[in-house]
């Protein structure tokens, strides 16, 4: 048998070996990367992935205006927009942790395969170590699941479906934009108040991922106070022409009309529902009125007259007068001669959060950037104080409920602020049975 | 039976559009045999003449209102169209509000000329060439005309009001014995309607009583026995091109309030015209506008909720089916003549 007796060379073998052990990973990897497409130079490259053809080229041109000018803002150019309103001070005009900020553009034609081509374009052939953009939520979707699997990190734009923080949330990706839920718990109260608790509601549905989760949640929200779904018509998403699915809403009993639709699909709706009459008819001894509940300034200015006194929701909007939107506003339409859109607003919010959290986690490893979003709470960025949830990489912050302007006094205004909602009336537990079905995972750093 | 008669409007309206842009290809596969897949972006440039007019007729001078601010504090600069400066307020908005109906004036030229052009320009090198070719070379065209329309005009809709007195809508029950509410459908949609019926007559009554018309209908039967008695019925087979192109134009120009045009619109309508042409019978004129009528009218019964409750889906599919269906059992279509599209 044997006794262990430990002395001076033992200690300094032992200790040798286990020093050795300790090593031999990083030994072998030192020169290896860390995470996918870390920056080695002095710059750092993001990827703006936007619809630039396709019939959402003009939103996706809005919303690389907003990036570009994130970008120069973030290089210390121009008048710092929203850096200087917005409550953390991470940022400090010199790029993202001293790296100057460049960026590369992709077209997502609004089609998942498209957008998930140019993102892994961006990602492999140019070093993008984020990707931000996208006006839908099919693309955001898909584009989200391939930042996942490479291991970069996913700053949605506009995308409205329950689902993208729901079913088929990832570790990897964030939206600050509002939801289809956000927008019926903000819209009913209103509604509510508006046109009174016994109403009956025909529902016309774009047949895809988003309006079933807008449907689901406007049904729900307004049968909640009252309301009753008197029928949800599901409507092919290459329709152009609604009139044979508006004409038999006059003799359903309906007295409201509410339309989930989006771009070229709700310009069509609207602009048909309206040349039937159906605002100018009295059914059940009341008003008919139209919804829409999610609005977008260039679907409205599409829609022209038609969406006068016809209420909607949107995540924010260029009139806000709190200190956020008024610098970002200044910026934007000095730069560009027009006020921003909400999909360029989201857009440029998520890229400057980006970049903070970078600054704030001193890395720009995937990991180390989604520890730093998660549960952050910020403020200045137009929309009041914000909370990105850890749970579910959901943004929570108040909402807009607006209405189509009744007398325009420029091309520029088309809606009106009707309420912005609190935030608190928006929330739901992150187990809501509308998000119900995903996990986010671990995150990926692509090493 | 309020519906029924509801979706048979709607047919005849939809039918309507179908019909025009089916006719256009008709004359141009029956005179020149050339399959246009650059039909549709005819259409949509109708469209697009409608919007051109409206911005023309817009021209505005600009004056500073110091007592209105705009979107960035600065004073706001009020537009005041030239036409109400020249014409007072009232001719003016007139003549604004009347922008559509005027810009078939516009158009006709316009549309014309385009034709002449593509024709001569483009397509008539491609007579010889296989069907292949042509529809590469007319799909590729459409695609240009579609870019070069979005660069000048953005991928947005533009709303194209119809004049005042024709929005809203009118109760059709009423007056053919319903009651009231039953049966309301929109006044520019019936305009659209005895518009298409009033071109659809004017091309019949043009090919069939003016000696031009009934050259180009000899031309058609055989060509080459025409050519032999010494007339040259290839100049006259362009300025059909030129007729076509003007007939989709002007179906363009009126469709344009009853959808905000936007450079895509052209292509919504293509497939389903070629469908129209299919099931009408490759170069039957009555044929083509018969199937417009009838496919409009069956896609819309096909979106009726108690049909898509018995066959869900039916309304993506059902014009794809009759094509089917008819290219099965009678190969030449409705109205097609005898060999065509059987061998």
């Amino acid at each position: 048998m044997s006794k262990f007796q430990l002395n001076r060379r033992t200690l300094i073998k032992s200790g040798a070996a286990v020093g050795a052990g300790l090593a031999l990973p990083t030994m072998f990897t030192s020169s290896a990367r860390a995470y996918l497409n870390e920056p080695k130079g002095g710059t750092v490259t993001l990827g703006f992935n936007v619809p630039q053809t396709g019939p959402y080229a003009d939103e996706g041109l809005d919303e690389l205006r907003a990036q570009e000018l994130a970008v120069q803002h973030l290089n210390g150019e121009g008048d710092g927009g929203m850096m200087n309103t917005f409550s953390s001070k991470a940022l400090k005009g010199n790029g993202i942790l001293g790296k100057k900020v460049q960026f590369v553009t992709g077209d997502t034609q609004t089609k998942s395969d498209a957008a998930r081509a140019s993102a892994k374009s961006m990602i492999e052939k140019d070093g993008a170590i984020m990707i931000n953009g996208g006006s839908s939520s099919g693309v955001a979707v898909a584009v989200q699941g391939l930042c996942q699997e490479a291991g970069v990190i996913f700053m949605a734009g506009l995308t409205h479906s329950n689902d993208t923080t729901g079913k088929d949330k990832k570790a990897n990706g964030f939206r600050h934009f509002f939801n289809a839920y956000m927008s019926g718990a903000a819209l009913a109260p209103v509604l509510a108040k508006a046109y009174g608790t016994d109403r009956r509601a025909y529902h016309l549905t774009a047949d895809y991922t988003w309006g079933w989760t807008q449907q689901e949640s406007i049904a729900t929200a307004t049968e909640g106070m009252g309301w009753e779904t008197v029928n949800n018509v599901l409507t092919p998403l290459a329709s152009t022409d609604f009139s044979s699915y508006i004409a038999p809403v006059l003799n359903s009993g309906a007295d409201v009309l509410i339309l989930n639709h989006y771009g070229g699909n709700m310009v069509n709706s609207l602009t048909n529902a309206v040349q039937f009459g159906l605002r100018d008819k009295m059914v059940n001894g009341k008003q008919f009125e139209i919804i829409v509940p999610l609005y977008s300034e260039l679907m409205a200015a599409g829609a022209g007259a038609n969406v006068r006194g016809v209420y909607g929701s949107m995540n924010w909007n260029w009139q806000l007068q709190d200190e956020g939107s008024k610098a970002f506003v200044k910026s934007f339409g000095e730069k560009y001669g027009r006020p921003p859109s909400n999909s360029a607003h989201t857009c440029y919010v998520q890229t400057l959060l980006y970049a903070d959290a970078c600054e704030r986690a001193g890395t720009f490893d995937p990991c180390g950037v989604v520890e730093a979003l998660e549960g952050f709470e910020f403020d200045g960025m137009g929309n009041g104080p914000t909370l990105y949830r850890a749970d579910d990489h959901q943004c929570f912050k108040d909402v807009l409920v607006m209405k189509g302007t009744d007398n325009p006094t420029n091309e520029y205004d088309t809606l009106e602020i009707v309420e912005q909602t609190p935030r608190s009336q928006v929330e739901y537990a992150p187990d809501h049975p509308m998000f119900a079905g995903g996990e986010l995972g671990q995150c990926n750093s692509g090493a | 039976m309020d519906a029924i008669i509801l979706q048979i409007l709607n047919g005849l309206d939809k039918g309507s559009a179908y019909a025009l842009i089916a006719l256009g290809l008709t004359l141009i596969f029956g005179t020149l045999g050339v399959v246009n897949f650059a039909h549709g972006a005819l259409f949509m440039l109708g469209a697009f003449c409608a919007v051109t007019l409206q911005r023309i007729l817009s021209l505005s001078f600009t004056v500073e209102d110091p007592t209105q601010k705009d979107f960035l504090g600065n004073p706001l600069k009020v537009d005041t169209p030239y036409v109400v400066n020249w014409f007072g307020d009232v001719t003016g908005n007139a003549i604004l509000d009347w922008s559509v109906p005027l810009a078939i004036l516009f158009a006709i030229p316009v549309m014309l000329l385009v034709g002449y052009v593509m024709e001569r320009g483009l397509i008539k090198h491609f007579y010889k060439r296989p069907h292949a070719d042509q529809i590469l070379v007319t799909f590729g065209l459409a695609i240009v005309i579609q870019e070069i329309v979005k660069y000048f005009y953005g991928a947005n809709p533009i709303p194209t009001p119809a004049p005042d007195m024709f929005r809203g809508s009118v109760d059709f029950g009423v007056m053919v014995g319903f009651a009231e509410n039953q049966i309301i459908y929109p006044y520019w949609r019936l305009v659209y309607f005895l518009f298409s019926a009033v071109i659809i007559g004017a091309v019949f009554a043009f090919l069939r009583f003016t000696t031009f018309g009934m050259v180009v209908r000899a031309g058609m039967a055989d060509r080459e026995t025409v050519g032999l008695l010494g007339i040259n019925i290839d100049k006259r087979f362009t300025i059909m091109f030129g007729i076509a192109a003007a007939v989709a134009g002007l179906a363009g120009v009126m469709y344009a309030p009853i959808n905000s045009p936007n450079y895509h619109m052209g292509m919504d309508f293509l497939v389903l015209s070629f469908v129209v042409v299919v099931v009408g019978g490759m170069g039957s004129l009555p044929g083509a506008v018969l199937a417009g009528f009838l496919l409009g009218i069956l896609e819309s019964f096909a979106s009726m909720n108690e049909v898509k409750s018995i066959i869900p889906g039916i309304d993506q599919i059902i014009i794809y089916l009759v094509a089917i269906i008819i290219l099965l059992t009678r190969p030449r279509g409705l109205m097609g003549r005898r060999g065509v599209m059987e061998e």
